[in-house]
């Protein structure tokens, strides 16, 4: 990406562009070119890479899917660009018949530490409209409860994320959906909503209802709008991030009454397909779980004269290899999800396991079976990647067994540390309950290229960040951030908000510090468990990175000639998420279990000590007269009368 | 306080003070020491109880199998040890990584002010290496730390097998909800101090730490030198006499107990025969060592940097006597297994119990409520002399002429002014010019840096005794009888405020200074007979109480020395006390030079005041 140079809004627009692109995309996406023009996927490329995989000698058996048709999707032809200005949900030709789609897939990925990496997608895809004046009543496989929150709140995008432990970066690669732990919501109204925080704080109740989780704690107190981060999935031309709000509770623990609901928004519930394999008793024995729910508007063909409402429901858990192998570094279905397949969901169009062998392709690493001879190829995450596909959908992927168990025998796993191109870090530094310094590391380990990241920093107002203190260095140099976007914290009522554009020099980390004071907070404002910490959320670094295959253009790898001289343009960088790992921040602290002592000690030394002491120094003595006997009164009045002096 | 309000009554008060001050001082003076020894007597003292409910009744199961295994892998460090001649970091970074955790070195090193002769070392150069075995579904927010250092000779291989094989059992259980860090420090303390700065970005030596496990809720350090040991012994004395929560020791002589691990203490074993004179005196020579140790303000293991940081933190040690009952590694796998996952069970940081506590044996503990009022009776000396004092300097000048007692104050004030600063700025000497001046002695004189460093410091001290009392009467003459009183007034409440806030840090610090510097301040005036008052002073001064210190707490080790071996012990302690201030931060040298000492010159100023 060639911007630079660019004023920082083309960067901006460039990069919202590309997230639109990518992310959306998953694992399957063909990544498009930052390019405003660049719109409509080119098939040829995927064909193109798919000769040159099939002119490998190793792959003569193996069939190759038609992945072309799928990676051909609406989003790009509208999401891309402006020009196409994507229809309003103004006035709907005629009143469409209800046309959805299930499609389901699974995706394993043995991991470089020989852990598991497994990914479930359900995607429903619903041809109608949810804003128009007469209601929807009549639901097939989209849920009722999701599809009466759109409508009810005119929510024109729902990102919701529910995370148990930390994505380990340096020893997993970079995930397919990244999440911070805790849960996080973020989500886009339509632009005709007025009140837009009075049905954020609805919205967050229903969701707290409907997930089963506290997401009614998200309040004005930890609720942002970010200006650049997070920029529409779907479809839509609104950037106006006044519509957008996001929140996180990194606190939240995600468990099995958080999956249950989950599971109920399938078409298929858990009854069959792959979410038979979703067992909580195995999920949450895992080194990481995380699910999702996304929900966005997306065109329904390549001119975009119908959009689609698109919910996409993500499960992704990796189980440790050491927990539960004692070394052994063998996988199955049923080894982890103490359940094998027997069938696909019956409505579902497409019901798919893709198994990661980029690193596999002559069985060194790891043996599979039953073998599978269908093939498939994507590029994710920058990289090209190759995947066994057993298709669920054909009874003969079932066997003689009437049921799939998957086995994966690994053959070594290496316990060495990946160098990720971004990966980021976080922690507090200092001692004592009074000052600290926030720092954030971000590792660019791209040998020659340096590329822009936006970091978004939500802080809780009861850190006061000292923003003059705020100091990005990269190679012990200053590194001056090209865009800053800071809004400052007002007490008990919004957090801080840091946006920043910067760029990091390639082979280098770039370290951004910030210095704070920790307040001391109303007495009934604090945790029913105060000294355990207050939580400060992740921060989140979006960045569009070079991406692996652009790297290795003078690349031994064999490849016609012709196709590696220029890199190829939808391939040359791809959007990453990092969220960093979030903090836990002691604040002065109070001894709650001896109020009644210190109410005891204070009024003593009030009452006594410095009561008696302030009255000996402001009063004034004076000796005092012995007031004179009634007699010698009367005898002094008599004196008086008498013009005699007193006596 | 209508008392005081009332000036006749007020009168009769203070005329009472006044007039039986010394009577009543000196038996404040038995009654602080009458209170400071009771507190070891048992039935004055509370059992120790679990406070957090976090710890106390959730239930936790040892099932550390592999002690065997941890000293066989102790044993191949050994040997790693001796090739590398130092630190075996690859083989430590490839055996953590072996057991599934994240690996990390620490390079750093350090530069002492001047070469440590105890433990030979002048140019401090190491690595640390600890491993991150990262909790399954926690977010790397709360952490625990295991550490065992990698002591030169043949010392904790043990420890270090251990702690490796407590790595391999625990990586494998999923309970954790905390990251527990396993670090191997090298050079002992000064490679703690580096990692813990290096965590915590307040670094000044050594590297950053690459990657952390969010805040440190507690930490243990662990010392075994053999295969088999008889018992554990608790260290918890920090860094400025700070300690770590009580509910830390409890947690320890809880698992001791249910384990039947024998337990110590200041390396003592509790008595159950609290009421015979021998079991009262045990009582009293635990709490004494303890006293000492606070007091001399050095942490006592490697846990004692990690109390800066508000992290509860001890060191247990293996010790190996004589005794028949013996305990294996496995044993004290479990015992330590034992305490993480209670510690893992945490829900808040370790605060419910006390900060602030004496321990006269592992089982009873006196708490700050009870020990201060030994101190108080000693302040409160101070206070009645200062109002003596007060009420002597009001009171004359009533008596004399209008003329001179104009003039009386400014002379008062300006005669003030020469002693303090003149003492104040021998303090500074005595804290500057040892370290500063090192090069110059060894060039000079035929000593080492380190002997160089404490001689300078011994003979500024001395020299301080000369200056100070020759110079007010160069300069204002003879020295007035006012002169003296308001000296002795501001030295006398400058004591009190200046032990006060010791004893508030450091209890057993301020209550040994009091005990030794308030006879000084409440006897000494220019009037008692020279040459005795002058020999009662320098024994009761800093100085020598560091010197009877020493020898006192050898003989409550019972390892009784002669005069010669205690002479070179207070050499180095000295060079210790300036190491432990530049190295650690400890605030005990600073202290006594800047703030202590130059008090204790007034009053010898006073004594030669005419």
């Amino acid at each position: 990406m060639a911007a630079h140079r660019c004023s920082f809004s083309a960067v901006l627009f460039a990069l919202w562009g590309l997230s639109l692109l990518t992310v959306a995309r998953g694992q399957e996406a063909t990544l498009e070119g930052n390019d405003r023009t660049a719109v409509v996927d080119n098939p040829e490329s995927v064909a193109g890479a798919a000769e040159q995989a099939a002119g490998q000698p190793a792959a003569e058996d193996r069939r190759w899917e038609a992945t072309a048709v799928e990676e051909v999707s609406p989003t790009e032809a509208g999401g891309g660009s402006d020009s196409p200005a994507p229809k309003p949900a103004a006035s709907p030709p005629s009143v469409p018949r209800p046309k959805d789609d299930f499609q389901e897939e699974l995706v394993i990925r043995p991991l470089h530490s020989g852990d598991i990496y497994t990914s479930f997608q359900f995607r429903t895809l619903w041809e109608t409209d949810f804003t128009r004046e007469n209601k929807v009543s009549h639901y097939r496989l989209f849920p009722k409860s999701l599809g009466q929150v759109i409508s009810k709140f005119s929510v024109r995008e729902l990102h919701i994320s529910f995370t148990q432990g930390y994505w380990r970066t340096m020893q997993w690669g970079q995930p397919y959906l990244p999440s911070p732990p805790g849960a996080e919501l973020w989500v886009w109204f339509q632009d005709s909503l007025t009140d837009v925080d009075g049905t954020w704080k609805e919205l967050t109740n229903v969701l707290s209802g409907i997930f089963c989780a506290s997401l009614n704690f998200i309040d004005s107190t930890n609720t942002v709008q970010p200006s650049a981060s997070f920029k529409p999935l779907g479809i839509g031309n609104v950037t106006d991030h006044r519509f957008l709000r996001y929140a996180t509770l990194p606190r939240e623990i995600v468990c099995t009454e958080n999956l249950t609901p989950w599971k109920k928004l399938l078409p298929c519930g858990s009854k069959a397909g792959l979410a038979v394999l979703l067992k909580s008793e195995k999920l949450f024995h895992s080194s990481f779980h995380s699910q999702a729910v996304h929900i966005r508007p997306v065109c329904k063909d390549d001119q975009c004269k119908t959009t689609s409402w698109e919910l996409r429901q993500t499960l992704n858990v990796v189980f440790d290899l050491h927990n539960s192998g004692q070394g052994k570094n063998e996988w199955s279905l049923f080894k982890m999800f103490s359940r094998t397949l027997t069938e696909a969901c019956p409505v579902a169009s497409s019901s798919k396991i893709y198994i990661d062998i980029t690193d596999n392709s002559q069985g060194e690493q790891f043996e599979l079976s039953p073998a599978t001879p269908l093939l498939s190829q994507a590029v994710v995450l920058g990289d090209r990647r190759t995947f066994s596909v057993y298709d669920l959908t054909q009874q003969i992927t079932f066997g003689t067994m009437r049921s799939l168990n998957l086995l994966i025998r690994g053959k070594s796993s290496q316990g060495d540390m990946l160098r990720p191109l971004l990966h980021a870090e976080r922690y507090v530094a200092g001692y004592g309950l009074q000052t600290g310094e926030i720092h954030t590391l971000m590792y660019n380990n791209h040998p020659y290229r340096s590329f822009p990241v936006l970091l978004l920093d939500s802080v809780p107002w009861y850190l006061r960040l000292y923003i003059h203190t705020l100091t990005v260095t990269s190679k012990g140099k200053d590194n001056k951030p090209s865009y800053i976007h800071y809004q400052p914290s007002k007490d008990r009522v919004r957090p801080h908000l840091l946006e920043m554009l910067v760029q990091l020099p390639p082979n280098s980390v770039t370290e951004v510090t910030l210095q704070f004071e920790r307040a001391l907070l109303k007495w009934t404002e604090y945790t029913p468990d105060p000294n355990h910490g207050f939580y400060v959320g992740s921060s989140v670094i979006s960045s569009l990175v070079p991406s692996i295959v652009a790297m290795d253009t003078n690349n031994s790898r064999e490849r016609p000639l012709f196709s590696s001289f220029f890199p190829s343009k939808e391939e040359s960088s791809y959007f990453v998420r990092v969220y960093t790992e979030p903090l836990l921040v002691n604040l002065p602290t109070p001894d709650f279990s001896m109020p009644y002592n210190v109410i005891c000690l204070t009024c003593t030394v009030v009452a006594v000590g410095y009561g008696s002491l302030y009255n000996l120094l402001t009063r004034s003595f004076q000796i005092e007269e012995p007031s004179p006997g009634l007699a010698k009164r009367i005898a002094n009045i008599i004196r008086k009368m008498r013009g005699v002096p007193p006596l | 306080m209508g008392l005081l309000s009332d000036p006749n009554r007020r009168r009769a008060l203070i005329s009472l003070l006044t007039r039986l001050n010394t009577p009543i001082c000196i038996v404040c003076y038995m009654a602080g020491v009458a209170w400071f020894m009771g507190l070891a007597f048992e039935p004055f003292t509370l059992r120790t109880y679990m406070s957090e409910n976090a710890m106390g009744s959730t239930m936790v199961e040892e099932r550390f199998p592999a002690g065997e295994r941890a000293l066989a892998t102790g044993r191949e460090f050994s040997a790693h040890k001796k090739r590398t001649g130092g630190m075996p970091v690859e083989w430590l970074m490839k055996t953590m990584q072996a057991k599934g955790l994240e690996v990390f070195t620490q390079r750093f090193s350090r530069t002492l002010p001047f070469p440590d002769e105890n433990k030979e070392r002048y140019m401090v150069r190491g690595t640390n290496v600890y491993g991150i075995l990262r909790a399954p579904r926690a977010p790397r927010t709360e952490a625990l730390v295991l550490s065992a250092p990698c002591s030169p000779g043949d010392n904790n291989n043990q420890a270090v097998g251990l702690l490796l094989g407590l790595a391999e059992y625990f990586r494998n259980q999923i309970y954790w909800a905390k990251d527990i860090i396993f670090l191997v420090n090298e050079h002992d303390l000064i490679g703690m101090q580096a990692w813990l700065e290096g965590y915590h970005h307040t670094n000044t030596t050594g590297t950053f730490c690459h990657s952390r496990g969010g805040s440190i809720q507690a930490a243990l350090s662990l010392e075994l030198s053999s295969d088999i040991i008889t018992s554990l012994d608790l260290v918890l004395e920090g860094l400025n006499g700070q300690l770590p929560n009580l509910d830390l020791a409890n947690l320890f002589y809880a698992f001791c107990q249910k384990i039947g691990v024998l337990c110590t203490i200041q390396g003592k074993l509790q008595r159950n025969d609290w009421d015979s004179v021998s079991g009262y005196s045990h009582a009293v020579q635990t709490m004494m060592l303890m006293v000492m140790k606070q007091a001399s303000g050095r942490p006592w293991g490697d846990h004692g940097l990690f109390l800066r940081y508000h992290i509860e933190a001890a060191t247990i040690k293996g010790v190996n006597s004589f005794r028949q009952y013996k305990t294996d590694a496995t044993t004290i796998g479990r015992l330590l297994e034992g305490m993480y996952r209670k510690l893992n069970n945490l829900l808040e940081r370790l605060h419910q119990s006390y900060f602030f506590y004496l321990m006269p044996s592992l089982s009873h503990f006196v708490s700050i409520g009870y020990y201060m009022p030994a101190f108080g009776l000693l302040a409160v000396i101070l206070l009645l002399r200062a109002l003596d004092l007060w009420v002597q300097l009001s009171t004359p000048p009533q008596r004399t002429e209008d003329g001179v007692t104009d003039i009386e104050p400014v002379r008062g004030v300006l005669s003030l002014l020469t002693p303090l600063v003149i003492s104040h700025l021998t303090g500074v000497a005595l804290y500057m010019l040892p370290i500063r001046f090192q090069e110059m002695a060894v060039e000079h004189f035929p000593v080492s840096e380190t002997e160089a460093v404490v001689l300078t410091a011994i003979a500024v001290y001395t020299a301080g005794l000369a200056l100070p009392h020759n110079t007010h009467r160069l300069l204002s003459g003879e020295g007035t009888e006012q002169g003296w009183r308001v000296l002795k007034l501001v030295a006398v409440l400058y004591l009190a405020v200046l032990l006060g806030c010791t004893a508030l840090i450091n209890f057993s610090l301020g209550f040994i200074l009091a005990l030794t510097l308030v006879p000084v301040a409440a006897f000494v005036t220019p009037h008692v007979p020279k040459v005795l008052s002058a020999f009662i002073l320098v024994i009761l001064s800093p100085a020598c109480t560091l010197l009877f210190s020493v020898f006192f707490f050898q003989e409550l080790q019972e390892m009784p020395i002669s005069f010669q071996d205690g002479w070179l012990l207070f050499l180095s302690v000295i060079s210790q006390g300036i190491l432990d201030h530049s190295l650690y931060g400890s605030l005990v040298y600073p202290l006594i030079t800047l703030l202590v000492y130059p008090c204790w010159l007034l009053f010898w100023n006073i004594l030669f005041w005419n």
